[in-house]
């Protein structure tokens, strides 16, 4: 199929949408960590410390939702065979990544100030644990297989794996907390969100957003050279 | 269909008789676990009965684990597989027989004899009972698992640690639930939803694996 | 069989590793017919092999067996023998063929075929090259398939097993059977139609 299909169209749209889309990613990043950091008010119980939440919640958000996006990717790769499908999934999985380690390391620095320990084995972390060795899984499995063809449709099946997984882990690991959570540690987030601190979490929450799809489109456009770049090869090995 | 299902597992079997490697250096290595676990923690008996029945959960998923790699492996590069993708079974079917002939020949004969060797850590003796239970059913659950690594890493040379890293974490569940299991029938709760919940899992993996190890080894035949 | 069986490629493609191996590529072969796929290495002998048996899609193109059984995929009516012989070592010529006689679907182990009761219970392990090559072509009779896939088939024969390998072709095509062949030798069947591939890319 791959070498039927057109990207041309998709290079038209990505090469039109980036500049606006990095503009976008600036402005909001800017505004999000502004209001964030700056204008919004500390937490009554937390203090200052609150306002990690700006950057940690909307990167484990992020992350989860991108890792659904890859199987969603897989699933519309498998069924249409669209080939821009398994390099978008595939595109998509270092962000996540990053996103997720992001998540777990500001989720540590939260910790050390709530808890008093960097680490805590609380349902929330132990999870986005586990979703970051699927990302790794989902990596290295495109890094160990030499035939794209091969290594797209294996790709695909991790990750649709690995999607199921998600939820039942969630599921395990809160069961598993409730049966280990000893009554003291305080959890986290409030019984309520001030609106002052719903501004600023949202306006991060667009930013990783577009921070992910400027990414995406980048990644992207440099796998479809990269893919041309090995059709000429391919044909040229092909002539001798 | 029926027929050929008896014969592709007792071929395995036999296999595995033949050649070993399954079975008993699986059970050399929770044998190697159960010596190391008290020179890492000390010989403190209240300790070790405490963390008996996850440590053998431990042992036993990890030794299933080791022998995943291979699961595919031989049948794949011998030839075999492509003959077993034209037969009448669908090739669902013919994965879902080989985990099933893999439950058979490492991982259920492994979850027979685990349980006794936690009297090594001081386990319980009132937990052999309910350790046994969640070791037979979960071990289907490892295996099902376990070929869905075996059949993404059938081509690859050394695969051994890419399976561990895909599979470690689908044993997330089975080990949560199947340790859950054991410990509340020491406490105040029973153990019966955990046990439901791990027939559940259990299930799905028969449902999942089959498919993804198929679809993942049509990959390698092409 | 009242109708004889037609095997039909239409127009099929094939790729493999993003590498376009052959296009536009066309045959049909009846009942009682044999093909014979030469050309230089790498020109996609096995690749077509391969796409027939059905472990692999042809990129374009259709390929379609008329006449056969209702039902069954061209696959599951075709035997293939690959570069590989799927013989286990650990396990005795009888049980290797008496496997694949009941995974198949047939009903006696097809020692005879290829001369190996004497060797019915000996390991796989110790058989020479030939004899395992033997091993593997005695799959063909484990059941009845109308068309075979052979690559390379005579690879580590000797004289004497060439010419089973003859005589079970010529029975095979007798009983209105077809069978695709590749090689690099002449496998001396004079009526076998040749399939050139890679001359033309």
């Amino acid at each position: 199929m791959q070498r039927f299909a057109n990207p041309t169209l998709f290079l038209k749209l990505a090469n039109a949408a980036l500049p606006w889309l990095i503009a976008a990613t600036v402005l909001l990043f800017a505004a999000g960590l502004y209001t964030g950091l700056v204008t919004s008010p500390p937490d009554a119980r937390q203090g200052e410390t609150v306002r990690i939440m700006y950057i940690h919640v909307p990167a484990a958000s992020w992350a989860l939702f991108i890792y659904v996006g890859m199987a969603f990717f897989s699933a519309i790769a498998i069924i249409f065979r669209h080939p821009l499908a398994d390099a978008a999934a595939k595109s998509a999985a270092p962000i996540g990544a990053v996103y997720c380690f992001l998540a777990l390391a500001t989720g540590s620095l939260w910790g050390k100030p709530m808890w008093g320990t960097w680490w805590v084995w609380d349902a929330r972390l132990t999870s986005m644990f586990v979703l970051m060795l699927l990302y790794l899984g989902y990596i290295a499995v495109w890094n160990s297989i030499d035939d794209p063809h091969r290594a797209a449709a294996i790709a695909r099946v991790v990750a649709i794996v690995g999607v199921i997984n998600v939820p039942i882990v969630k599921f395990s690991v809160n069961w598993w907390n409730t049966l280990h959570q000893p009554a003291s540690i305080l959890k986290m987030g409030g019984p309520s969100i001030d609106r002052s601190m719903l501004l600023p979490l949202f306006l991060m929450a667009l930013a990783y957003a577009a921070l992910f799809f400027t990414l995406l489109l980048l990644s992207l456009r440099s796998e479809i050279a990269a893919r041309k770049l090995r059709q000429a090869r391919l044909t040229e090995i092909g002539k001798h | 269909m029926r027929q050929a299902m008896l014969a592709l597992i007792k071929r395995d079997a036999r296999l595995a008789r033949k050649q070993g490697g399954g079975f008993g250096a699986a059970l050399g290595f929770i044998l190697a676990v159960m010596v190391l676990v008290p020179l890492a923690l000390g010989p403190d008996q209240a300790l070790l009965q405490r963390i008996a029945p996850g440590m053998m959960w431990l042992a036993l998923l990890l030794a299933v684990l080791l022998t995943a790699d291979r699961m595919f492996q031989q049948d794949f590069e011998d030839g075999s597989l492509d003959v077993m993708a034209m037969s009448r079974m669908p090739f669902e079917i013919v994965t879902f027989t080989k985990a099933l002939a893999h439950w058979l020949t490492v991982s259920l004969p492994l979850a027979l004899i685990t349980p006794p060797l936690g009297l090594l850590l001081n386990i319980d003796t009132s937990q052999l009972p309910i350790l046994w239970a969640t070791m037979i059913l979960g071990s289907l659950a490892l295996s099902m698992l376990a070929s869905i690594g075996g059949a993404v890493t059938a081509g690859l040379r050394r695969g051994g640690l890419l399976v561990s890293l895909l599979v470690l974490p689908l044993y997330v569940p089975v080990l949560i639930f199947g340790v859950a299991a054991a410990t509340a029938s020491l406490g105040p709760s029973s153990s019966t939803p955990a046990l439901i919940v791990l027939s559940a899992i259990t299930l799905m993996s028969v449902v999942v694996a089959p498919w993804a190890s198929a679809t993942a080894l049509k990959a390698y035949l092409r | 069989m009242i109708l004889p069986l037609r095997l039909k490629a239409e127009n099929i493609a094939c790729e493999r590793g993003g590498r376009l191996v052959f296009s536009n590529l066309s045959f049909t072969l009846s009942s009682g017919e044999m093909l014979e796929l030469r050309g230089a290495n790498g020109s996609g002998k096995s690749s077509l092999l391969r796409l027939l048996a059905g472990l692999n899609a042809p990129t374009t193109g259709s390929i379609s067996l008329e006449n056969g059984e209702p039902g069954a995929s061209l696959a599951e009516q075709a035997h293939y023998i690959g570069h590989v012989d799927a013989n286990k070592s650990a396990l005795t010529v009888a049980e290797n063929l008496d496997f694949w006689t009941t995974f198949l679907g047939g009903t006696k182990a097809p020692l005879s075929s290829f001369n190996l009761e004497t060797l019915a219970d000996d390991q796989a392990l110790l058989l020479s090259a030939g004899q395992k090559r033997r091993l593997a072509l005695a799959r063909l009779r484990c059941a009845e398939r109308p068309v075979w896939l052979l690559d390379e088939p005579d690879v580590g024969l000797d004289s004497a097993s060439r010419l089973m390998l003859q005589n079970q072709i010529t029975h095979h095509l007798e009983k209105g059977g077809m069978v695709l062949a590749a090689t690099h030798t002449d496998l001396g069947f004079k009526t076998a139609r040749t399939l050139q591939l890679g001359a033309v890319l």
